[in-house]
């Protein structure tokens, strides 16, 4: 029956960031739909390992529940994904859940991915609106850049992208795709376009976008299906141009 | 002119537009979040936002907007706010067109409306089925800009604790917890903005996400300010039932033409696709011919449970009824409804475009709310409020795709009313005592539940309180079953005492911040509880079937609830409700008005 089924999920955990990490197993009963938060809360609700030791509810992000908010990124069987859209039934058992392992971790499956809100303040990843007051509608733009736009913005920072590149770490100090594709969207606005140059800038030299290695991991496990790698060759095109131009006015 | 330092707590569309003003006027603003900006719920609204532009030539006006609005809130709102808010719409939309938000458009480039519930204009612009997601993300990109340039400190991983307010009841500033060391801090300010939206964890399981536990507005409520109209909790009539939560299916997929129906024969057990139109009954269309499929939700939601609990129609006996959108060509569907799609596809397996889908009502948003006048002020001196958090714009119901709007209304309005207050107040600064006696009194708290010793776990206490609350606070209220409730309430309250902790540890402790939250949705709980069971009318939301009829000569008036602390409960006082524009008339969907 699958009602009397049981999931094993075998968790790394960690109490602070200089702590030792540790592997706990838990052993929870199967409900259909299950998903791996509602497996999360389960042992919140008991928090007592598979081995009869009682222990501590796990420390995790989440907030939406509905793979929009971006929260609950962690690597599920060794991939980088979110926990709210991993159905049990879909997963092989024992489930192993463990923290992203490119950012500092706060505590078992938290960690502390704020660099990528910091480099989305670098690459100036905005419109710069003139103010909030009555100044009429925005740029008319056709259904068809809609259409290119709107993919990019479903981006929700969860990272995942950043988790699975070989190039994103602390030796390349690389940006990352989810960046890159920001600042194609934003370089594609009619308003936004004004502060394409210095997009364009900040995304050169070190840890800009020739660290890329074209490895393409980004665009496999994006949780949005955001057309990375493309927007990655889009604009490494514009880099480039920019790089050519800045060269002839020196 | 000075730079005046004011308080945002919470970054949803609220919080953050009431951000934008305050940096925009030359303020700084310290911004409190339990999460990251960038990851709170207004991402999770769907279909859209209303803005009466009239752009399909309909006659559209927001005249008609605002009719609609308090129409659809059988008349519980205050008028004059409504009316400028509506009146304020097309700006809102004009602006967030100019910040980026990926619109959907017309062939002609222009933006694309679309039919929303509770109404017969197409007022509801889009950016596909994830406009509260490019709406937050668009005002997200304009705080960090203002971030860059100094304006805006983030507190990110914060916990709001209780406001600062002295002996004279003047807040000046907040206390809140840093969410990964623990520690408990104050921080002073000229305004405090509260924004920190619902309460759905009351309910247990909801659409909210896992931070609207409505505490930040129960603590308030705790320290004096009124919390207003709790008893009207909106059900929205088509959720996808899950393990963790119900998982919202918006009503965008109704006003793109998605038909609600069941199987004429109890039990049925064939495949929908191979049931034939003619043993299909569409009951919202027959029962509602004017509107159809896009009636308000509350009476949605009623029907929906009229056919699976009263007339037991419910697909093959469970409570489930059909959403079809399967006679839409896949193309449109992609274009205007793909994000919730795809949601369903994810969490149920099934592809929505070649099978009906099987949903049922979920709790979905508070009407009630801390108590504002019309400039957004609570009754505490400096302490404002905006967006769902308050009561303010949708009286008993709130129409679909009104809340973006009233939430970025209402930041727009709390944000330069706070910075004037800040401006032209002559308030003095207040004692640091007055910060130390409150940081040491939540200090008290977190020492006496870390130290406790018990037998209750809060997550259990917590799936008490949502099975109760659904049970017989939500579609179908009888004042005995509230009752019981509330006495349910006031004994998982003496439980609480008994709280254990099994984590003790002062770093990123999460079930002690849950037992924090879970105290205050408790005595939160019992507002909206006791509000219900004395409000003997229908309205709205709020639905007895012992008093089935609204009462205008009784009960048009707010619910003010204010918190007597040697009682350790609620106190309920009534105010008039400002319909001085619309004179109040009947409600209903099923003949033309």
């Amino acid at each position: 029956m699958a009602n009397s089924k049981s999931v094993i999920l075998k968790i790394k955990r960690q109490q602070t960031p200089e702590s030792k990490p540790y592997w706990e197993e838990f052993e929870l009963s199967y409900r259909p739909g299950m998903n791996v938060t509602s497996a999360l809360m389960d042992i919140a609700a008991k928090p007592v390992t598979r081995q009869g030791k009682p222990t501590t509810p796990v420390t995790y992000d989440s907030n939406c529940l509905e793979e929009i908010c971006g929260s609950c990124a962690m690597l599920i069987n060794g991939q980088a994904k979110m926990a709210c859209s991993a159905l049990v039934a879909n997963l092989k058992q024992p489930i192993t859940l463990a923290p992203l392992t490119k950012f500092p971790i706060v505590r078992d499956l938290a960690v502390d991915r704020s660099v990528l809100f910091e480099n989305l303040k670098k690459v100036k990843a905005w419109i710069p609106v003139d103010g909030t007051y009555d100044l009429g509608s925005g740029p008319r733009q056709s259904a068809e850049m809609q259409e290119e736009a709107y993919p990019l913005s479903n981006c929700i920072s969860c990272c995942c992208c950043m988790e699975a590149c070989p190039q994103f770490n602390d030796k390349t100090g690389f940006v990352g795709a989810a960046t890159i594709a920001q600042v194609r969207l934003f370089n594609s606005h009619p308003t936004g376009s004004a502060l394409k140059t210095e997009r364009l800038k900040a995304l050169m030299g070190d840890g800009g976008i020739q660290e890329c290695g074209y490895a393409q991991n980004c665009v496999e496990i994006c949780p949005k299906e955001l057309p990375l790698t493309k927007s990655i060759a889009a604009v490494g095109g514009q880099v480039m141009w920019q790089a050519i131009k800045d060269l002839f006015r020196t | 002119m000075s730079q005046p330092k004011i308080i945002v707590v919470g970054g949803g569309l609220a919080g953050l537009s009431a951000t934008i003003k305050i940096a925009e006027m030359g303020g700084h603003v310290d911004l409190f979040s339990i999460v990251p900006v960038k990851r709170s719920h207004s991402v999770c609204a769907q279909g859209g936002i209303n803005a009466a532009k009239n752009l399909k030539g309909e006659g559209d006006s927001t005249w008609q907007h605002f009719d609609d609005t308090i129409y659809g809130g059988d008349f519980l709102a205050n008028q004059p706010p409504v009316k400028t808010m509506c009146e304020a719409a097309p700006g809102v939309i004009d602006l967030l067109d100019r910040m980026g938000v990926p619109f959907n458009r017309t062939p002609e480039g222009l933006l694309d409306f679309r039919r929303f519930g509770g109404t017969l204009y197409n007022r509801t612009a889009f950016a596909g089925a994830t406009t509260g997601q490019q709406l937050l993300y668009a005002l997200d990109e304009q705080v960090r800009r203002y971030e860059a340039e100094g304006k805006v400190t983030k507190y990110e991983a914060w916990e709001f604790l209780s406001a600062v307010i002295d002996d004279q009841r003047v807040c000046h500033g907040i206390c809140a917890m840093d969410l990964r060391s623990m520690a408990v801090q104050t921080f002073p300010a000229e305004a405090v903005i509260i924004a920190t939206g619902g309460v759905g964890a009351i309910f247990g399981k909801s659409t909210n996400s896992v931070v609207c536990t409505g505490s930040a507005q129960s603590a308030l409520y705790q320290q004096g300010a009124y919390y207003a109209n709790g008893e009207f909790i909106q059900v929205h009539p088509t959720c996808i039932p899950g393990e963790d939560k119900l998982r919202l299916m918006s009503e965008s997929a109704r006003g793109e033409g998605g038909r609600v129906w069941v199987p004429k024969q109890p039990g049925d057990k064939r495949d929908p696709k191979s049931i034939p139109e003619g043993e299909r009954w569409y009951f919202l269309e027959e029962w509602y011919p004017k509107y159809g499929n896009l009636v308000p939700r509350d009476i949605a939601t009623r029907a929906i449970h009229k056919v699976v609990y009263e007339l037991h129609l419910g697909i093959d006996g469970q409570p489930m009824v059909y959403l079809d959108l399967t006679h839409i060509d896949r193309a449109t569907l992609d274009r205007k409804l793909e994000g919730i799609l795809e949601i369903y596809e994810k969490f149920v397996g099934d592809d929505p475009r070649d099978t009906p889908m099987k949903i049922f009502p979920g709790v979905h948003y508070t009407m009630g709310g801390l108590w504002v006048d019309f400039e957004q002020r609570t009754n505490i001196e400096g302490l404002y409020a905006a967006g769902e958090c308050e009561y303010q714009y949708h009286g008993a119901n709130r129409l679909g795709a009104n809340s973006l709007l009233s939430c970025i209304y209402a930041g727009f309005v709390s944000g330069p009313n706070a910075v004037n207050y800040s401006r032209n107040g002559s308030k003095s600064t207040p004692a640091q005592q007055v910060f130390d006696s409150e940081r040491k009194r939540q200090e008290e708290i977190n020492a006496h539940l870390l130290n406790n010793d018990g037998a209750e776990n809060p997550f259990l206490l917590w799936r008490e309180l949502g099975d109760t609350m659904t049970k017989n606070v939500t579609v179908i209220r009888y004042n005995k079953n509230i009752r019981e409730t509330d006495a349910k309430l006031v004994e998982l309250l003496e439980r609480y005492r008994h709280v254990n902790l099994s984590d003790r540890s002062m770093w990123a402790n999460t079930s002690f911040v849950f037992a924090r939250q879970l105290y205050n949705m408790l005595q939160l709980a019992r507002v909206i509880a006791q509000g219900a069971a004395m409000r003997d009318e229908s309205r709205g939301a709020h639905y007895k079937p012992d008093f089935p009829e609204r009462d205008d000569a009784n009960w048009l008036k707010t619910t003010k609830a204010y918190f007597a602390a040697d009682a350790d409960e609620p106190r309920f006082e009534f105010e008039q409700v400002d319909t001085s524009l619309l004179k109040p008339r009947p409600r209903r969907y099923d003949v033309a008005t």
